[in-house]
């Protein structure tokens, strides 16, 4: 048998070089306009990478295109009807989103890029979901919506929308420390019948091909995001569960504290790539 | 030794081929995560384990590894690819890495097929639902001497 150990080492090396390689060196530009960060250094708390890129680097380049232009991505719909619903007065306080924020586009400037983020009256670590159902329910006096419905992706995409190509700096320390670290542990946790976490597709792997897919480091400045495959916007959460599924795990809710904690440290190891929401993937 | 042959022995009496396969919590590994003894007591079928390989809904292994001479659309470049595997490892061997592969490589990505605990939240199947009573091996100890039967084959010398 010890024959075969150095052919096995070499594979081995072959293998995870390619993984290196493996993003392509194209550049984001959105309406010819606007300039978006596909590749950063990781920040210092990922261990795994040296580099970030976006998943926008490891699709073909007709499905690049598509985000390229606002006119041909199809998530421009969802963001067109949700800000019929910005406009819109609804619930029983008699307010719409925009009674109190006004334009959408000036006042939730920034506001992507810096979520999860801790919440210093309810003492939790909020998702953007997450606050767009407290101002339902709070402020506007109207039903939530479900965590990862149309109603809800449309929404998180027009909010978006007015940080596209700013850096994502989501905290790390402070309040949300612990809640962080329970998502980093998750991160590297080998759930399922298969035995899969995270890391062993999307640090260890990004760039491989498992089957048809082509590895991307899992990244969520995109989300939400639209697929060519199910042909509508998807949330982050949901993504979560269906990658969850594939390792023959039993997920977690969407909106659950462990998919919330998940959510924070995912979206932490891609500080410093430009907010790309809504994207197009496939 | 003896015992296996016995084993052998009273299952072609029964005349069931597959009657007492060696049940996944009783499989003995060798130092070097090896398989001495067939899981099944009888020879696997190589044409069958080649359908084990390329099926989605089976092994699956073309989702991670290239098997040039097998006819699978798609075919990952996750793990190293096989071609050569028979001349690289004996039977033995081959065995243990496809009943679990942690034995020979520890914390490879590779999935273990033919175990049935120690799993984190483990799933009823690909539904995201927790799982329901016992868990079957990912694959049957007869797919997994078909498949170790496949491998040999591999040999380019
Ligand atoms: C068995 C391999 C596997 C595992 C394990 C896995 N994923 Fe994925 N994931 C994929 C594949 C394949 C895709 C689609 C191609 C791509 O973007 O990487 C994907 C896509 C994603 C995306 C979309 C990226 C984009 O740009 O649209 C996110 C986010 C993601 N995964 C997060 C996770 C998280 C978080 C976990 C752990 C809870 C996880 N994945 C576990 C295989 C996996
Ligand atoms: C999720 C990925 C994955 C799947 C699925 C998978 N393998 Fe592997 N396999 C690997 C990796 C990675 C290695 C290299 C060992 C290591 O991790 O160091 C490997 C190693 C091997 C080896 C030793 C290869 C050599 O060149 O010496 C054999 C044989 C093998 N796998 C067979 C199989 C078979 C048969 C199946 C399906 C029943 C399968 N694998 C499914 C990832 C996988």
């Amino acid at each position: 048998m010890l024959r075969t150990t150095t052919a096995l080492a070499v594979g081995l090396i072959a293998t995870a070089t390619l993984g290196w390689a493996d993003a392509d060196e194209n550049e984001l530009v959105v309406n010819g306009e606007i300039e978006i960060t596909t590749h950063a250094p990781a920040p210092a708390y990922v261990d795994g990478l040296t580099e970030i890129y976006s998943g926008w680097r490891f699709r073909e380049p007709d499905t690049q295109l598509t985000q390229m232009d606002d006119f041909d991505n199809p998530a421009f719909l969802a963001v067109d009807a949700a800000q019929i619903t910005w406009d819109t007065v609804e619930g029983e306080a008699g307010k719409s989103c925009a009674s109190c924020h006004g334009d959408v586009m000036e006042s939730m400037k920034g506001v992507r890029a810096t979520y999860p983020k801790w919440n210093e009256t309810a003492g939790e670590v909020r998702t953007l979901a997450m606050q767009i159902n407290d101002c339902r329910t709070e402020n506007l006096k109207a039903e939530p919506y479900d965590y990862t419905s149309g109603k809800m992706t449309a929404m998180e995409a027009l909010i978006s929308v007015p940080s596209r190509g700013m850096p994502v700096n989501v905290a790390v320390d402070g309040p949300v420390q612990s809640t962080w670290e329970q998502g980093k542990e998750m991160y590297y946790t080998r759930y399922g019948q298969l035995e899969l976490s995270c890391a062993n597709c999307h640090e260890d792997n990004y760039g491989n091909y498992i089957r048809a897919d082509h590895l991307s480091q899992g990244q969520i400045n995109g989300f939400p995001v639209y697929r060519l495959k199910n042909t509508k916007l998807n949330q982050v959460q949901d993504r979560f569960q269906g990658c969850i599924r594939d390792t023959r795990a039993e997920t977690f809710s969407a909106g659950s504290p462990e998919f919330v904690a998940l959510e924070l440290y995912v979206a932490s190891r891609g500080n410093g790539l430009g907010v790309e929401a809504p994207s197009v993937r496939n | 030794m003896r015992f296996t042959t016995l084993t052998l022995a009273m299952t072609l009496a029964a005349g069931a081929a597959y009657a007492n396969p060696v049940a996944p919590g009783d499989v003995s590994f060798s130092d070097t995560g090896a398989i001495a003894e067939s899981l099944t007591g009888t020879p696997g079928d190589a044409a069958s384990g080649a359908k084990v390989l390329a099926d989605r809904g089976a092994g699956n292994c073309v989702a991670c590894h290239k098997i040039s001479s097998l006819d699978a659309a798609f075919q990952g470049t996750v793990g190293p690819s096989l071609d050569g595997v028979g001349d690289r490892w004996d039977s033995a061997q081959l065995r243990g890495l496809v009943a679990n592969a942690k034995h020979t490589f520890p914390g490879t990505i590779m999935p273990s097929f033919y175990k049935t605990a120690g799993y984190i939240r483990p799933g009823d199947e690909f539904s995201g639902k927790a799982a329901k009573g016992d868990l079957q091996p990912l694959l049957s100890a007869e797919q997994v001497e078909d498949v170790v039967a496949f491998l040999t084959t591999l040999k380019q010398q």
